[in-house]
């Protein structure tokens, strides 16, 4: 009797520790109902804009009581946080994608957005990407504009400057002239007080996107543009490898750093020698305005010019804008929460806390109709729409979407990097950007 | 006769056991089982697995950036593990002899096992970088420098570790035979060779086998000194598995194809060497 007892109480006893280690894994049951109102949980791909986001989502519930619960990836990590939190039993309704390769991975999992609102307030539909059956599946919100910017304060100062290459910065229509000054502001660098004509070009994880990604997508953007590619190609021929190259000497020439010393430069470090005034010129985005006004910068003294890479008719190229930015509503989750994620985005972009956090909060530039009117406060966005808008200069498009997979990225990143630092030569470069993009389309294309 | 405590043993043992038992099963087997399975499979979250029998094996072995991180690895393996256990043993040898303040500095000595990997790996990068900022180059400037900076990182790390081994087992040593070598006229040299280092073999058992397996699983360190630069020559097998995991589409099953053979190598090389140790071992 007393042993039964005992043998009762350690059963209990053991029964009761597993459970609590269990529960302690963190999975809950019991998700998806709660009512008709359902609930919303985003996954957001911006860390910048993470305190705006948790922000309005408190709005939003307290103005209709529908939960919404936003959670940031930590930078670099959103594929995998994504992984591991869509499995789940409180999986995000709402996620993004970064483009069209990234739609394939995740394409099982996003649902029908051809009947929301936000689909219809696109100014251009054909920019939301499809699935494999032709469904529209993701809707690009923000629009980015990149180029180089430049310090227009320490530009002047070097216009006054006995014989000066130019007397304005609007001079610079081409990468010839662009040369020219760089050239020129690097030889009389102590003169004008400057380390150099260029930031660093910082082959760190946290720069080397600049040149791997976003640098890359001109010589692929005239490429596709000769050859009439609208979708990812097979192969690419690497027509425009020279001016790729052409443009990428000035960068590591004329800049404040040796080219041996690349490897460990950071974005951080970019940025902090353009906000302090030790560089002029500083290729990066409409994004870069929050760590440069943190940094001190004043909004009057900010301008932004094309990336000129040497190619005819380039007088008229403009800066580059995209997207790479969609949202995707889970397929997988409730009825409930789907219409509650789409009802979520429908306020963002019709409401005007809405607009009012997409636009000035978050800093974003949005493809949205509903949204022309607004007004923002970032220097950066504001060249950006009057390019975008000058009907004498064409965009160059986001063609970086289409790249096979970030093993080309970061092959071509390495390649470059030891070019620069002399370790290894710009035929290297060629292979990577040409044979790996066949190779690494073939690797991700096998069935 | 069963003992007092026999008899509580078996009768409670469940208590003690099975909630350890269990937490193996559900933190260790189920997912070792289930990455075993994964590696057979195309997937890109664990429901939507689809069979596709060894064509991830295929695609892994025939990845030659997976070849050079498996001898990079290995060789690094080798290096670290003979500096750590050498220096280690050196200076749990120093502290056991009359040395002043030897407490202390056991307890500097295994300070830097307590910091976490990827700190440790971000302050060696700034060091290391200063100092190679002297003839103009870099830590990912080529492999070899990131071969030797994470070498100095981890026995940086990991001698405090095995020398408090090393210093536990010594303590043991028994003295009558280190008496009856002394009284035999061997020399100091004679007596680390032929008395204490026999002796010591359990220790070194246990210190070869954590440096070749740390050694083998390093991450971390590898992750924050050179993340792989340049061009993946400094990546080491664990972070060639986690770039493969994330650097395709698609390529999910080929990283944890590339996992199950890196545990069947690391397995394989640990036993070995196990064997290869204790059969040195001699009793007093």
């Amino acid at each position: 009797m007393n042993r039964n007892i005992k043998k009762a109480v350690s059963i209990a006893a053991v029964a009761a520790m597993s459970l609590a280690g269990l529960s302690a894994c963190g999975s809950k049951s019991g998700s998806g109902g709660d009512g008709e109102k359902g609930k919303v949980y985003y996954l957001n791909f911006k860390p910048e804009a993470n305190d705006a986001w948790q922000k309005i989502a408190k709005k939003y519930t307290e103005e209709t009581g529908v939960e919404v619960k936003v959670v940031t990836a930590a930078s670099n990590t959103y594929e995998s946080t994504l992984r591991s939190e869509i499995d789940k039993d409180e999986a995000p309704t709402l996620f993004q994608v970064n483009g069209p390769v990234g739609l394939a991975t995740w394409e099982s999992y996003c649902d029908d957005m051809s009947d929301t609102e936000v689909y219809n307030q696109l100014v251009d539909q054909s920019a939301a990407l499809k699935n494999s059956d032709g469904t529209v599946v993701a809707i690009p919100y923000v629009n980015e504009t990149y180029g180089i910017i430049y310090n227009k304060d320490l530009l002047n100062k070097y216009t006054q400057l006995d014989g000066a290459k130019i007397s304005s910065a609007d001079d610079i229509k081409s990468f010839d002239t662009l040369k020219e000054v760089a050239d020129d502001i690097q030889a009389r660098k102590a003169e004008l007080g400057v380390d150099g004509a260029f930031t660093s070009a910082g082959f760190d994880s946290s720069s080397d996107w600049r040149f791997k990604t976003h640098l890359a997508n001109m010589p692929l953007y005239y490429e596709f543009k000769d050859d009439n590619v609208t979708t990812q190609p097979a192969t690419i021929k690497g027509t425009y490898l020279d001016n790729y190259k052409q443009i990428f000497d000035l960068y590591i020439t004329d800049s404040t750093t040796d080219r041996t010393q690349l490897s460990s430069k950071t974005g951080d470090d970019a940025n902090s020698e353009f906000a302090l005034g030790k560089a002029v010129f500083y290729q990066n985005g409409t994004w870069a305005w929050t760590d440069l006004s943190a940094a001190g910068m004043n909004a009057d003294s900010l301008g932004m010019m094309p990336i000129y890479i040497g190619v005819k008719g380039e007088e008229k190229q403009g800066l580059t804008t995209g997207s790479e930015n969609y949202w995707c509503v889970n397929t997988n989750a409730s009825d409930a929460d789907k219409k509650a994620s789409k009802d979520f985005l429908n306020w963002m972009i019709t409401s005007d806390e809405g607009k009012a956090a997409l636009t000035n909060d978050m800093g974003f530039v949005t493809p949205f109709k509903s949204m022309s009117d607004e007004e923002t406060n970032n220097p950066l966005v504001k060249i950006a729409k009057a390019d975008t808008e000058n009907p004498d200069t064409y965009s160059v498009s986001w063609n970086f979407t289409m790249m096979p997979s970030d093993d080309w990225k970061n092959n071509l990143g390495s390649a470059l990097l030891e070019y620069a630092q002399g370790t290894g030569d710009w035929d290297n470069v060629k292979t990577q950007f040409v044979d790996g993009w066949a190779s690494e389309y073939n690797l991700t294309h096998e069935s | 006769m069963t003992t007092m405590i026999g008899k509580s043993i078996r009768r409670w043992w469940a208590v003690f056991t099975l909630p350890t038992f269990l937490a193996f099963i559900i933190g260790f087997l189920a997912p070792f089982i289930l990455g075993v399975y994964l590696s057979f499979t195309k997937f890109t979250t664990i429901t939507s697995a689809k069979w596709v029998g060894g064509r991830n094996y295929q695609r892994a072995v025939q990845d030659p950036v997976f070849w050079h991180a498996l001898w990079y690895t290995t060789l690094f393996t080798i290096v670290t593990t003979i500096v750590i256990n050498v220096i280690a043993f050196a200076i749990a040898y120093m502290f056991t002899k009359a040395l002043k303040g030897a407490t202390v500095f056991r307890t500097v000595f295994f300070m830097p096992n307590l910091i976490g990997g990827i700190i440790l790996g971000y302050v060696w990068q700034l060091l290391l970088n200063g100092v190679l900022s002297h003839w103009g180059v870099t830590l990912t400037y080529s492999a070899t420098y990131g071969f030797w900076g994470m070498v100095i990182l981890l026995c940086w790390q990991q001698i405090g570790y095995m020398m408090v081994i090393y210093i536990a087992g010594m303590q043991a040593l028994p003295s009558d035979v280190m008496e009856a070598a002394a009284v035999d006229g061997a020399s100091g040299r004679q007596t680390l060779f032929n008395v204490t280092i026999p002796l010591m073999m359990p220790s070194i058992t246990v210190c070869s086998f954590l440096t070749v397996t740390n050694g083998f699983k390093l991450f971390d360190q590898n992750l924050a000194l050179t993340n792989g630069a340049p061009s993946k020559m400094s990546e080491m097998l664990a972070l060639n598995i986690y770039n493969t995991f994330y650097g395709r589409p698609g390529f999910e099953g080929v990283g944890q194809a590339k996992a199950v053979i890196f545990f069947i190598i690391v397995a394989v090389i640990a036993l070995l060497q196990n064997k290869l140790t204790t059969r040195k071992e001699v009793q007093a």
